[in-house]
């Protein structure tokens, strides 16, 4: 079985975004990135299936620009085997970046694509849904364990309800949620085994696909800000104000 | 043009989170439909057609849809979508795996989490965990989208009298094979939809000590949530994980009780009318945000505030 990742570089999740004065969107200008980190769940996820003697290889994937390349580099350094860069500076939507995704699988003929449920700066959630659409085949979503059986996958998912246990035929799309794995740290040795690693260079146009964005961004406002209130010091004096200030208990 | 909304349901239930989307269907003009695909969902379909703002009741009652299996539900919508102009659902788990599903077979770019309607193309949603407010306008003749359920208020649930029509079951996968379901059972209210949530986090320790939470919760007729470093210790199931990538909840009154207030936290509590926080570090982020602050050990805290409810 061959794994397909696809990542995406974001703007790390320990940073405090910042609107930008024109109201264009959020300031990226020196602002420490990473992989998204349900990605980075995914890429994980992928490695085990391999290590338990379930997959031959591992591919990641990333479209965006030239700094891409280094979400891709940090995918390899956790221990995927190869990466495939679709180089472009334009806006990309999740139907666009489905439809790539969906020809660099079509191209490598993989079996499984796992991707994260969502990406921590568009907060979309939408890829891997849209990608099973194209790629007509099954789907699981925000799933917390996956096992290889002979008939394809079983896999349980979280759902607002709770746990969901389904069994999908393969090949197959998979989504992330935060409790599938525990991501590793990429090793030194690992790292600078990183760098020789290939990396295939192409852009949307080279795999056919047509980059039609459908949203116009209008324009990215600061939420409202929430103030601080009162400190309390005691639970009479909380009850107090919840039932007499606020009046809501 | 009508905006067909996708009820979310349990077979027997329409969930509280359908009802605010008809809200946000009802505010973009038009008439609005509801489709609901279930199995033996009868009473849904008559609870829906009680919306008020509802004007058509499509129901598909049959097997392949009784356990909400994306797939087979996508295949539904996709028949139905003809004119729409919208098609909407709760940005549940049920809608955030569906709309995008359909949108892609209808090549259509799904708008997610819509928290307010400036047009009938224009919306507005959080993006980087509510840190920014992003408006989009869509070029797609067929606008699919999730709403964000606390951003709408809830429909009127008895005044409506739509009619009912049944329609076809559209065909199901095979692909997919439903094996079991482990839901939280609970007498209390469901999370997003509680007027008072009881939220613990790390702070708590263990889940055994979540017991303390869950009486508070049902003294105040309320729901228990949780962070997500609660629900990753184990304290806890995932259903209870409040903030961005979990619920998003916008009760009259918010505890968060030793959680540390991240960002990513607060993306699922913000909205909340009044927000308590408990917690015995006075620098923790979350008094930033928090209406009344009680800087205390949780573990004398909370007793305490039991008692004085009790009085
Ligand atoms: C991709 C991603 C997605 C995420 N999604 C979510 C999400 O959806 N929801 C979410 O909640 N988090 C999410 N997080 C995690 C988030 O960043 C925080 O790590 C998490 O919210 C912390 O939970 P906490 O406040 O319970 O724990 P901590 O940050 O460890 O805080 C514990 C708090 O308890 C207090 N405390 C300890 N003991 C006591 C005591 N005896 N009495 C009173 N107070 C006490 C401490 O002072 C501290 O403030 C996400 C993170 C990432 C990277």
């Amino acid at each position: 079985m061959k794994i397909l990742v696809p990542v995406k570089r974001v703007i790390d999740a320990n940073i405090r975004v910042r609107v930008k004065a024109d109201n264009t969107g959020v300031e990226t200008a020196n602002v420490k990135m990473a992989m998204n980190p349900f990605c980075e769940i995914a890429v994980e996820e992928a490695l085990r299936l391999k290590e338990a003697g379930h997959a031959e290889e591992v591919i990641i994937v990333s479209a965006g620009p030239e700094k891409a390349a280094e979400t891709i580099r940090t995918g390899l350094a956790m221990g995927a085997d190869r990466g495939v860069h679709v180089q472009t500076d334009d806006r990309l939507e999740p139907l666009t970046i489905a439809k790539i995704i969906k020809a660099v699988s079509d191209k490598e003929g993989c079996d499984l694509v796992v991707l994260g449920k969502q990406s921590i700066d568009d907060d979309n959630n939408q890829t891997g849904q849209m990608l099973a659409a194209l790629m007509e085949r099954p789907l699981g979503s925000y799933i917390s364990k996956i096992e290889k059986n002979d008939n394809g996958f079983a896999i349980t998912r979280e759902i607002d309800a709770g746990l969901e246990d389904l069994q999908i035929s393969s090949p197959a799309v998979v989504t992330a949620d935060l409790r599938l794995n525990e991501p590793r740290y990429a090793s030194l040795p690992n790292i600078m085994k990183a760098k020789k690693k290939p990396i295939d260079a192409m852009s949307p146009a080279d795999l056919g696909v047509e980059v039609s964005n459908r949203l116009t961004v209008v324009k990215v406002d600061e939420p409202p800000a929430r103030e601080a209130g009162v400190m309390v010091s005691g639970a009479e004096e909380l009850v107090d104000k919840l039932k007499n200030d606020a009046k809501v208990i | 043009m009508s905006v067909l909304v996708i009820a979310e349901h349990d077979n027997s239930q329409v969930s509280p989170g359908t009802l605010n989307t008809v809200t946000a269907a009802s505010k973009i003009g038009g008439d609005v439909h509801i489709l609901v695909a279930g199995s033996a969902c009868a009473d849904v379909a008559s609870q829906c057609a009680k919306i008020a703002g509802v004007s058509k009741v499509l129901c598909a009652d049959d097997d392949s849809y009784k356990n909400e299996i994306t797939e087979n539900v996508a295949a539904l919508v996709k028949t139905q979508v003809g004119d729409y102009g919208h098609v909407m659902a709760p940005a549940s788990t049920f809608g955030k795996a569906l709309i995008p599903y359909v949108a892609a077979q209808c090549d259509v770019q799904a708008i997610s989490d819509i928290s307010d309607i400036v047009s009938d193309d224009t919306f507005v949603r959080p993006i980087y965990a509510g840190n920014a407010l992003e408006t989009v306008q869509s070029a797609d003749a067929v606008k699919m989208m999730t709403v964000r359920t606390t951003a709408f208020e809830l429909a009127d649930a008895e005044s409506g009298s739509a009619e009912v029509t049944n329609i076809d079951q559209a065909g199901a996968t095979d692909w997919v094979q439903f094996v079991a379901q482990n839901l939280s059972q609970s007498e209390r209210p469901e999370l997003t939809s509680a007027r008072i949530v009881v939220s613990g986090g790390r702070g708590m320790q263990n889940g055994e000590n979540f017991a303390m939470l869950e009486k508070l919760a049902d003294n105040l007729g309320g729901a228990v949530g949780a962070s997500r470093a609660a629900v990753d210790a184990g304290f806890v199931p995932n259903d209870y994980q409040v903030g961005q990538t979990g619920k998003v909840v916008a009760p009259d009154v918010y505890l968060a009780i030793g959680i540390s207030g991240a960002i990513q936290h607060l993306a699922g509590m913000k909205d909340s009318k009044v927000i308590v926080a408990i917690n015995n570090d006075e620098e923790a982020p979350i008094f930033q945000v928090s209406d009344y602050g009680w800087n205390e050990d949780l573990f004398t805290a909370v007793p305490a505030l039991q008692a004085e409810l009790e009085k």
